[in-house]
This record gives C-alpha cells, sequence and structure tokens, in this order.
C-alpha cells in the first residue's frame, strides 16, 4: 500500500510496529538474552513471617554437580549500607527492602539466598538443599485485626495527591439528609500476575561494563538503583527493556532478582541470569486490601447532600505505600460537604505496589457500588442520578476541567447498550433460568504529562529514527511514536524505526500511570520541530536556496523534502541538505514537560461510563459477564487499533477482579497460599464475550498540545462496580467485598430467598 | 545440528526434529523441553509462563498436536517432530494465524502470543471448535493476562473462516 503523506497516521487504526516480531518469537524478553559463561541463579524464599536467621546451611546444596555459589546475607558482594541508597523514584517513603541484607526477616517468601549454577536445573535443584533456620517472632498479616490502629501517613507519596481538604460540613449534612446510604466495601489483596514471570541477565561486558536485560517499567529507575547500590557510575550500567511481557504496576519499582543477579555478578565476576517462578511473583508487590466505608446524604430526588469516603489499606511495616483512593469521590459529584480521608495499617508483607489504576479501582468500586444503593433508594434511574449530580468543575481542587465529555459517555454508551429497555426493578429480567442484571458506572483517571525527552534523527538514506528511554509494555507505545515520527516528516511508517527500552535513550519516567503516550509523542513532536528548524538553517546555507528566506513557521518536511507549506513546489530534498552539509545524519531532542501555567487553573482527567449485562444461573450462583459497553472520553486517540486493545484489557482484569481475583492468606503462617496460576484466578478465554469500546469525541486544547490523555488505566476503573450493581439488579444481591464468588451470593439471603 | 548438555553428569542423546531440522540433542532425564527449548536451543519464542502447565505460554505442536512444553520432558520426545513458534512462520512469511494476530491486534505485551498462535493451530486441527463459543473453551488453556481474549478470538474465526471457504489445512 502506497502512503499519501497528506493523510496523518494519528488517528488511523495501525497494527503494531512490532507486531511482526511478537507473533514470530522473535521480540525478546529479559531471561532470553545469551551470555558466554552465563551462570543461573535460584532464588530460595524464606519460610517465616517475621523473625530471625539463626543459620543456612549450604553444604548439601554446594555438593550439586554444576553449582558454583550460594550467596546470603552472610556471604555476598559489599553493597552500600544505607537504606536510602536502596530508594527507587516510585518508591513510598520509609526503608526499602534490601534483600540478603541482614538475618532479619520481614514478610513471608522474601528472598533468603541465590543458588548460582552452570545450568539451570542445577541451581533448582541446589536450591532446594538449601537448610535455614529461623527464630520466628510473632506477625499479624490481617488487616481486620490492625485497622483500628490506621494513621494518617506522616510522609506523603511523591507525585501522590493526598486527599482534599473537607469542603462544607459532610458529618452535620450527612445526620441531617433526609436520604442515607452508608456502607462498607472491601476489595482483597489482588496481584499483578503479567505473563512473563520477573527476570534479568547481566551481562559483563569486556570493557568492565554491565549491560542489564532485566523487566522493568522504566529502566533508569533500574539504572539509577542499581548505580547506587554497587557504587557504579552510569556509563558502566545499561539496562534494557526492549520487551517487557507486562507489568501493570508490578515492574515501577525494581524487582528483588535485579538486585540478586547483580549481586551475583558482582561477587563471581560472571554474567548471571536470574528469573523469579510464578510462585515467587507473589514475593513482591500485590494490590493492598482496602476497607472503606462510603456514607451518602440525598435529598429525596437524589441531589447529593454529603458524601464521606474513608479508607484504610494495609502497608508494610517498612513503607508506607500510598495511593489515591477516596478523592475520587469528591471530584465525580457536585456536593457541597465532603469528607475524604485515607489511612494506612501495617501488616507483616512486603509492600503493595501500585497495579493497574492504583487507588481508582478500589475507590471508584466503593463510590460507584454507593450511588447505585442510592439510585435504588431514591428510585432514580442510575443514569440520571449521575446527571443530576454531574461535576461541572473538579470541586476537590477548585479547578476547571481541561475537558470532560462525560455525558456524551452517558450518552452514547447507553444507547449502545440499550439501557433505555432496562426494567428497573432488581430481579425483573430473566432469560428461562438465568437471571439478567444490567448495570452501570462512571469511571475517571488522571491525564497525566510527565517530563520526557526525545530525540530524532534522520538519515541520508531517507529513515527516520525516533528514541525516548520510555518502555513499551504491551500498550503499543511502539507504535505511536512510529506514527508520530512518520506524521511529522510526512514519511510511510516502515520509514521509521524507533528505539526505546534503554536507559542510555533521552530521559523518560518508567511507564505507568496512563501518561507514556501523551508525554514520549509530545516529545517527538518537539524533536521533530526542532529537527525542521536545524534541517531549514542547513538548507538556508545552499547556494541558491529556494528556503534561504524562509521561517521555521513556513516549512514541513514531506516525502523526503523540506519545503514551504503555502508553496509546495519551492523546496529542497532532505538528502541534499544532509549532502552538501557533508552529513550522514542530522539529529535533535525535544523535551515535554507539564503546563505548570494550566495546571494552576486546570485539572485534566480521562471519564467513561460503563455497561454491563450480567446473566445469573437462579440455583448454582454462577455470574457470566454477557457483554459490556465502554465509553471512554480520553481526548485524541493517537491509534484507534491499539487503544481499544487497552480498555479491552483494562475491563478484562477489571471482570476478574469483580468476579474472580483474590490472593488469600493464611495468617497463622502468615502467607499467600494461592501462589500459582491454577489458584489464583483470573480472567481466560471462556470468561470474555462480548466486549464493546467507544471513544468519544473530545476535544482538548490544554492536556497537552497533542490533546491526548492516556488510556492505560481508565477501562478498570469503575468496570467492577458497573459489575457488581449488574449482579445487584440480576439478584437483588448487594455484595459489597470483592470478588463476587458463588459463596457470597449463596449466603445472601437477597438471592436465595423465594420471590 | 548437535547440541551438548552443559553439564558432563547424566546427559542422554536424543534425536528431535524441531521446526523441520533434523537435531540431536543431549539432555539430562530432568530437563523440560520447554529449557531445553530456550537454554540449549536459543529457541526464546516458547515462553516460560509459570512452568506448572497452568498458563499454556509455552505450547508448542509436538507431531501436529498441542502440548505444555514445560511438562513435557525433553528426554521422551525422542524422534518426535517439534514445531515452534519460530516453525510456524518468520517476520517474512508469516503464518496465516501469525498474520491475523497482527490484523486484529490479538496480543500487547507479546509473551503469551506464541503459545497462543501455537494453540490456535493445534485447536484448529483438533476439529472440535465450530462455534465461538467453543474456540472460547478450548483455548481457555492459554492465559493473556494484558486481557486479548476477544481479539485473539476474531484471529481464530478469520483463520477457520479462510480454512473453510479455500479448504486448506492450518497448521
Amino acid at each position: 500500500m502506497t502512503h499519501d503523506s497528506n493523510v496523518p497516521y494519528i488517528g488511523r487504526a495501525t497494527s503494531r510496529v512490532d507486531g511482526p516480531l511478537k507473533v514470530t518469537g522473535g521480540a525478546k524478553y529479559a531471561a532470553e538474552y545469551a551470555a558466554p559463561g552465563l551462570l543461573h541463579g535460584y532464588v530460595v524464599s524464606g519460610a517465616i513471617a517475621k523473625g530471625r536467621i539463626t543459620s543456612i546451611d549450604v553444604s548439601d546444596a554446594m555438593t550439586v554437580p554444576g553449582v558454583v555459589d550460594v550467596l546470603t546475607h552472610e556471604h555476598r558482594a559489599r553493597t552500600a549500607w544505607l537504606s536510602y541508597n536502596y530508594q527507587d523514584m516510585i518508591g513510598p517513603p520509609g526503608k526499602p527492602f534490601r534483600p540478603l541484607y541482614d538475618d532479619k526477616i520481614q514478610y513471608s517468601g522474601q528472598p533468603v539466598a541465590l543458588v548460582v549454577a552452570e545450568s539451570f536445573e542445577a541451581s533448582r535443584a541446589a536450591a532446594a538443599l538449601v537448610r535455614v533456620s529461623y527464630k520466628s517472632e510473632e506477625h499479624i498479616t490481617d488487616l481486620e485485626a490492625v485497622k483500628g490502629q490506621s494513621y494518617v501517613p506522616p510522609k506523603r507519596r511523591s507525585g501522590i495527591a493526598p486527599p482534599p481538604k473537607p469542603r462544607g460540613d459532610a458529618d452535620d449534612a450527612f445526620d441531617a439528609a433526609p436520604v442515607k446510604v452508608k456502607q462498607q466495601y472491601r476489595v482483597p489483596v489482588e496481584h499483578h500476575n503479567p505473563m512473563e514471570p520477573f527476570a534479568t541477565t547481566v551481562v559483563r561486558e569486556q570493557d568492565g561494563g554491565l549491560t542489564i536485560y532485566d523487566k522493568t517499567q522504566g529502566s533508569q529507575n533500574n539504572q539509577a538503583y542499581i548505580c547506587s547500590i554497587f557504587g557504579l557510575s552510569k556509563d558502566k550500567v545499561r539496562v534494557v527493556n526492549a520487551f517487557m511481557g507486562g507489568g501493570f504496576g508490578s515492574g515501577l519499582r525494581p524487582a528483588y532478582q535485579l538486585y540478586l543477579a547483580v549481586l551475583a555478578s558482582q561477587t563471581l565476576e560472571r554474567s548471571v541470569r536470574v528469573a523469579l517462578t510464578r510462585d515467587q511473583m507473589f514475593t513482591f508487590s500485590y494490590r493492598p486490601e482496602t476497607i472503606q466505608t462510603v456514607s451518602l446524604g440525598a435529598e429525596p430526588s437524589g441531589k447529593l447532600t454529603a458524601i464521606r469516603h474513608h479508607a484504610v489499606a494495609g502497608t508494610s511495616h517498612f513503607e508506607d505505600h500510598q495511593e489515591v483512593v477516596v478523592n475520587w469521590s469528591g471530584l465525580l459529584y457536585d456536593c457541597k460537604n465532603a469528607k475524604l480521608t485515607y489511612e494506612l495499617a501495617k501488616i507483616d508483607t512486603h509492600t503493595p505496589a501500585d497495579m493497574r489504576a492504583p487507588g481508582a479501582v478500589l475507590g471508584v468500586f466503593a463510590i460507584e457500588s454507593a450511588m447505585d444503593e442510592l439510585a435504588y433508594e431514591v428510585g432514580v434511574d442510575p443514569v440520571e442520578l449521575r446527571l443530576l449530580n454531574y461535576a461541572e468543575k473538579d470541586e476537590n481542587d477548585d479547578k476547571e476541567f481541561t475537558s470532560k465529555a462525560l455525558k456524551a459517555c452517558f450518552k452514547e454508551g447507553a444507547e449502545r447498550f440499550g439501557w433505555s429497555r432496562r426494567s428497573p426493578e432488581p430481579r425483573s429480567m430473566r432469560d428461562g433460568r438465568e437471571l439478567i442484571g444490567w448495570g452501570m458506572a462512571t469511571g475517571v483517571w488522571e491525564a497525566q504529562l510527565m517530563d520526557t525527552q526525545a530525540r530524532v534523527t534522520i538519515h541520508l538514506d531517507g529513515t527516520l529514527e525516533v528514541a525516548s528511554a520510555t518502555s513499551d509494555i504491551g500498550t503499543g507505545t511502539y507504535t505511536v511514536m512510529a506514527m508520530t515520527g512518520a506524521d511529522m516528516f510526512g514519511l510511510p511508517l516502515e520509514k521509521v524505526r524507533v528505539k526505546l527500552g534503554d536507559s542510555s535513550l533521552p530521559t523518560a519516567p518508567v511507564e505507568g500511570g496512563s501518561w507514556a503516550a501523551a508525554s514520549t509523542c509530545s516529545a517527538i513532536k518537539l524533536a521533530c520541530q526542532a529537527l525542521t528548524k536545524d534541517l531549514l538553517e542547513h538548507a538556508r546555507a545552499l547556494a541558491d536556496s529556494p528556503l534561504k528566506r524562509a521561517r521555521p513557521e513556513d516549512v514541513v518536511a514531506r516525502d523526503g523534502r523540506l519545503f514551504l507549506r503555502d508553496a509546495p513546489g519551492t523546496g529542497v530534498a532532505i538528502q541534499d541538505i544532509l549532502r552538501s552539509a557533508k552529513l550522514d545524519e542530522l539529529s535533535a531532542k525535544g523535551e515535554a514537560k507539564p503546563d505548570s501555567k494550566v495546571q494552576k487553573t486546570h485539572s485534566s482527567y480521562t471519564h467513561s461510563a460503563i455497561f454491563c449485562e450480567v446473566r445469573v444461573d437462579e440455583q448454582l450462583g454462577v455470574v457470566r459477564v454477557a457483554r459490556i459497553v465502554n465509553a471512554v472520553a480520553a481526548g485524541k486517540i493517537i491509534n484507534p487499533k491499539t487503544a481499544r486493545s487497552q480498555i479491552l484489557g483494562g475491563v478484562v482484569m477489571a471482570l476478574g477482579s469483580a468476579l474472580e481475583e483474590e490472593t488469600f492468606s493464611d495468617h497463622a503462617l502468615g502467607r499467600f497460599m494461592n501462589h500459582n496460576l491454577a489458584e489464583y484466578h483470573m480472567p481466560v478465554h471462556a470468561d470474555i464475550k462480548d466486549i464493546d469500546v467507544i471513544f468519544v469525541d473530545e476535544q482538548d486544547e490544554l492536556t497537552n498540545e497533542l490533546g491526548v490523555k492516556g488510556l492505560g488505566e481508565i477501562g478498570i476503573v469503575g468496570t467492577g462496580a458497573a459489575i457488581a450493581n449488574a449482579v445487584f439488579h440480576a439478584t437483588g444481591a448487594r455484595i459489597r467485598s470483592l470478588p463476587i464468588t458463588v459463596d457470597k451470593l449463596i449466603d445472601s439471603p437477597a438471592f436465595t430467598a423465594e420471590p | 545440528m548437535t547440541v551438548t548438555a552443559s553439564d558432563h553428569t547424566h546427559a542422554i542423546p536424543i534425536d528431535l526434529h524441531i521446526n523441520n531440522q533434523p537435531t540431536r540433542l543431549e539432555v539430562e532425564p530432568w530437563t523440560s523441553l520447554l529449557d531445553a527449548l530456550r537454554e540449549q536451543l536459543h529457541l526464546t519464542g516458547t515462553k516460560k509462563g509459570c512452568d506448572h502447565g497452568q498458563c499454556g505460554a509455552c505450547t508448542v505442536l509436538i507431531d501436529g498436536t498441542r502440548i505444555n512444553s514445560c511438562l513435557a520432558l525433553a528426554v521422551m520426545q525422542d524422534g518426535k517432530a517439534i514445531t515452534t513458534i519460530e516453525g510456524l512462520g518468520t517476520v517474512e512469511t508469516l503464518h496465516p494465524m501469525q498474520a491475523a494476530f497482527i490484523e486484529h491486534d490479538a496480543f500487547q505485551c507479546g509473551y503469551c502470543t506464541p503459545g497462543q498462535i501455537c494453540s490456535a493451530v493445534g485447536m484448529i486441527k483438533e476439529g472440535h471448535a465450530r462455534t465461538a463459543d467453543e474456540i472460547r473453551e478450548l483455548m481457555s488453556g492459554n492465559l493473556c493476562r494484558c486481557g486479548a481474549y476477544s481479539n485473539i478470538l476474531a484471529a481464530i474465526e478469520q483463520v477457520m473462516g479462510a480454512n473453510i471457504s479455500s479448504e486448506k489445512v492450518a497448521a
């Protein structure tokens, strides 16, 4: 297909540029790089939740043929002393966990030794022979047991907004409200479970430098972490994450196998790979269990008069992990009185981590369930109730929205779903022995732009390279970067090469928070503008240059030419510009930054309206999600094809959260029990029926210069509430503790009541 | 091609036809087919997601039948024909299922993808799936945490439709 450079890629459904590599097995992930004499490290996981290691006997392990060494806290290379040196860019306040640092056990499954061997099989066999003795101390891993000792985190986590100051008097207003809803909601511990287990391959280069192939959402975050701990300079440490087999937040912070692999490599002066097992994937990051109370006061019409939302979330004893859980309630609805509070309680586990739409999945499930309860209380349609309380501005921070097309989401989503045909009474729709329920909810996530740099290079052969140290964790970053570069230089995609996932590239933040597309593509646009300007400088220097008097704003680059926008015939071939300047290539950099002026007066969020149909077996209580319509307002959509996939993925994970996912603890042992993919239930093919994604038109000229808001999180937010609300509509049973499993429905008097 | 196990001790020679290439391999009896493919042959397109037969990322075709290579010992495959994702097609000559996965955006991170594709090819050959629900059921051993299920279904349906119309066999 020939490319018409006048028709931009941005806005057109475009197949992934990295697709051919991924479908042929050519895309290489962290554990898939080879090196001469590569050693394999296997982690020995600790058996108790709290206490001390009294001894580690490695004598049997060392007899296994092929075993080279067993690293423990007593036997390892020197690393930094201070916990400060183990801080990473994303970590919350506190003292980060330091693997193999000393004899202290802080959580169950903590790595206590690393067996290093010539083969994977030898390391695995020997790991089973390492004998660790402990002195246990009493532990508590049950949030219920410590929620009474909750506290407001004394030091806030960078980048996480604390709850806004209360507005009005929510307590008085709630007491005086003619209609009240007050309920408790619980979301359990969930694990990210990306398909690729965490792994690191450390390759020792001939110059003494380390090339570290690592599973991470941020190569530069992990580069800085390793340099700080091992006292290495950045030019000796290169972290590469060209492909990442899923992150969902679990790879924002350095995972412990990175540290262990570098430690082994530094101790033994060999190249080393450490890959975690699936059960070890349950030993570092998870979505925290959160107990929330929402109190809504309203007029009989449904107009809100009071919102109170209180959350207590679990965190570790060594760090105060914080998320934005309760703020959404004050943001979504117009209400004069709002009191939002967020506290933590400490348990003997590893620190939780951000997991897809951290905080919002929790808080929006609670508020959107409560709003549904209010809708039945006052007898108002759930969509109408939300329109009645629609927030035209951000009342948390007293700012305008850069854009908010949520009303269009309600309208288009409801139409596509057929919401007007809903019978309002619970348990009033059925098909044979299946109860049918229709529920809806709102979703919201912040639209952010982070400081990001990019470099673009035009080559003599007419190709363009776009580069930034950002990551593509499956989100489609490679493709949107290529599309942006292609549009800026009017080139076919085949002529654009993308480099990302390498700490040696221009500075970019971790990929997370839905900011990568907006930030990286903005930086590429700026870099392309700078490159066009530099090309013009060289073009003007040509003898008899037709662009002698042209200003940067007058020219465009298209199809390998630089020419006057208003007189396309007047221009110069870019090849000729490079040749006369005796250049093989020409590069320019761009840096995107948030507009602090806009931020003073405006807030920027993505929104969605989710409509869901569930079918519940009347006798068995089995819930099936028959169809979901998710209508999203996220500004400009760069690539509708990968954008739709982002929303599909969010919806699927929300379905898991609503109906299937829970990591169970044995609190006596202080240990997660279902640490494998057979017993940690997450959605499979058979669970996923009809998902319909709508992107409503939303023009936003303020959020950033591309008008792009981001899509990684919005698909999951609110979708769990829509499912729970549909289950209520189907059955009359309100399940406020996720996941909504058969046992909870069967135990609910409303479900089993005879009609 | 002959590949020797990194260690000395209990290696047993086997002959495999991997992606139509006769391959002599020396493996220890406890080495899984998955680890032999990834570590000894550097065929890393076959993925390790759980090592317990719970996720399907390691799916390959043995004599045309889909199996979890993490649950198969390499030493037991002597004389077998094994097709991995690398043998189905290349970037230049994609298998129709690979092309359909790209067209329908049937993956995101790409880690479960080789297993999904091998599994889909094997499933079609089994000949049991006739409806969307049957495809969903018979593909449920292949997990995708990115949630690309709808698009994977669309890709498989497209290939099955093409097969029906042109009466071609998938694998």
